[in-house]
């Protein structure tokens, strides 16, 4: 799949409070959430995101809480793709699980500036900053988690098994 | 190649007889757990793939963040998982009157043994490693699945080893001991690994301590905390918990990422000033900052011994004129238990308040929302942006025992200076 979008950055340990605050989970309407996404960190990021735009984070990026609500904001409000140094490991399960793409390139990440225009081939990991022509690649997913993806989650790859 | 607690535990429940770090595993899973913030969303996930539940009898839903329902929508979401509950025939579904807290609730009433293997749709789902269990935190996609397969997938973590030593002085205790250790290595200092706690200095710490350690390794970004089985582990499980435990211990030749000593001794009251765990200070860093509001409680620190420790401070003293002081017994059988032992006069007389058992202020749900600039030392495990209401209200995590004397002075304190 290819996702082409403006770039959204932060820093580190973008934790899932402010991704979207606890005071919205009374609901789990992805619409809802996406509504809100970012609100605590970004009054903006609603207002502006636009279809297929990209998230860049440094480390530890969907710090804290478990909650699902947080990948399914973003990936309703629009975003094609989180790019980070380092995803924490609950997000980084509840991101693929849900199919939101997310790669780990720290070059990228250091690279790759807020409004620039950044291209991805997620096949190859291939993820070009189309405003500098700079170039990267991120580490490709372990095959076991390229079969969820493929799959289209975990709920339809387990369909898929049986 | 020698294994680590944890690694022993996802071996046997993969029926391997060994597992390296890095190795992806499918095994079976002792217990499922939701609340009521992610069930409604698991089982949106489990309707669409038309699933069924494969053991009702594993599966716990807790109905204990937004509960006593704050609104109309999070009673719709309660509402939505009892009816779910109900179809399915769960065996363990705490509506209001029998939920307490979580991570409280589930060791209070026998549903972890030791050696079991443990996943809940909340991030605290980690605290079961006081028991000698595997258990952690997953989100509601997992649980799904777990519902319908009684397995989860998982990649066997490497480890870090506290090597703990001595006792904790006065007034310092399990929360002080963790807290110190996220800020020696940060929020994503454990990230993806087991955070194994060993050492002669074990044997001291509570069994609530126990849980409040290995409750808030998820903050050092683990995937989960985890001690050693003895003979405290042993008599609270024979209080608890009908399953026999199942005891495993570390190999000698165990691989450890790193080892860490942590000497008890040594430790002090600890706070994490916002808007991170690991911005930790000890006293002599400490100001007279105004405070608002003190929340104890949580599946960190609501358990008996905490409440005692409380009482202990506020026997006999006032809360601070300019603090909102509230107290939330994690559980029924502790808020009884707090009741008959008569503490609830002790924090009523100095001008607290006791709330039914609710995550609530925690996650900034209800029960204490904090308004713009507003700071609250809390016993609670999180101080992000906006974590218990307005974006420039501030957290401050602490101890019971600093959280009370906080509350007395109106400042960040620890009982020695009341």
């Amino acid at each position: 799949m290819f996702v082409k979008g403006h770039v959204f950055k932060y820093g580190s340990d973008v934790d899932t409070d402010v991704i979207i605050p606890a005071r919205y989970l009374n609901t789990s309407s992805a619409e809802e959430l996406a509504s809100h996404c970012m609100e605590d960190i970004d009054k903006d990021f609603v207002k502006n995101v636009q279809k297929g735009d990209i998230l860049v984070a440094e480390d530890n990026f969907g710090c804290g809480s478990s909650r699902e609500h947080a990948p399914l904001a973003i990936k309703t409000s629009g975003i094609s793709l989180v790019i980070a140094n380092s995803f924490a490991r609950i997000f980084y399960r509840n991101a693929i699980n849900i199919g939101l793409p997310i790669l780990e390139c720290p070059k990228a990440v250091e690279a790759i500036q807020k409004g620039d225009v950044v291209s991805c081939e997620l096949s190859t990991g291939i993820i070009k900053n189309e405003t500098t022509g700079e170039q990267f690649r991120a580490e490709p997913f372990p095959p076991f988690i390229q079969t969820i993806i493929d799959a289209g989650g975990l709920i339809k790859s387990l369909s898929h098994k049986e | 190649m020698g294994m680590t607690i944890s690694q022993k535990i996802l071996a046997a429940h993969a029926h391997l007889t060994s597992v390296k770090a890095g190795q992806l595993i499918n095994a079976d899973l002792d217990l499922v757990l939701a609340n009521d913030i992610t069930a409604p969303v698991a089982i949106n996930e489990f309707e669409k793939a038309g699933g069924c539940v494969r053991c009702n009898d594993k599966i716990a839903l807790v109905m204990d963040h937004f509960a006593p329902n704050k609104d109309i929508k999070a009673a719709e979401q309660v509402k939505k998982t009892r009816e779910f509950a109900r179809a399915q025939h769960i065996s363990h579904f705490y509506d209001v009157g029998r939920m307490g807290i979580e991570h409280a609730l589930l060791p209070e009433q026998g549903l972890v043994g030791a050696g079991d293997l443990v996943i809940g749709a909340d991030s605290h789902t980690c605290t079961y490693g006081a028991l000698g269990a595997f258990s952690t935190g997953v989100g509601s996609t997992d649980m799904a699945a777990g519902m319908m397969t009684q397995q989860c997938w998982f990649k066997v973590p490497s480890a870090i080893r506290f090597v703990l030593k001595g006792t904790l002085p006065r007034y310092v205790t399990g929360k002080d001991l963790i807290l110190h250790i996220i800020g020696l290595i940060g929020v994503d200092g454990a990230l993806y690994r087991s955070m194994e706690f060993t050492g002669e200095g074990v044997s001291a710490l509570s069994m609530d301590d126990r849980f409040t350690v290995c409750n808030m390794a998820i903050e050092a970004g683990a995937k989960n905390g985890i001690f050693p089985v003895d003979d405290k582990t042993l008599a609270y499980l024979k209080e608890h918990c009908q399953k026999p435990p199942v005891v495993y211990e570390a190999d000698e030749d165990a691989i450890y990422e790193k080892t860490i000593e942590i000497d008890l001794s040594t430790l002090k009251p600890t706070v994490s000033f916002p808007h991170l765990p690991e911005n930790t200070k000890t006293p002599e860093e400490w100001d007279d900052r105004e405070i608002h509001q003190v929340v104890i409680g949580s599946c960190t620190n609501g358990r008996i011994s905490d409440l005692r420790q409380v009482a202990e401070v506020l026997k006999g003293r006032k809360i601070h004129e300019n603090v909102r002081c509230i107290v939330i017994p994690a559980t029924q059988k502790i808020y009884l238990q707090a009741m008959h032992e008569g503490l609830f006069d002790t924090f009523i007389e100095a001008g607290a308040i006791v709330s039914t058992p609710t995550c609530g202020p925690c996650l900034g749900g209800h029960m204490g929302i904090l308004a713009a600039g507003e700071r609250a030392v809390s016993t609670t495990n999180r101080n992000f942006v906006g974590r218990m209401g307005h974006v420039t209200s501030e957290v401050y995590l602490a101890s019971p025992y600093v959280a009370a004397a906080s509350a007395v002075l109106g400042r960040i304190a620890t009982p020695d200076q009341l």
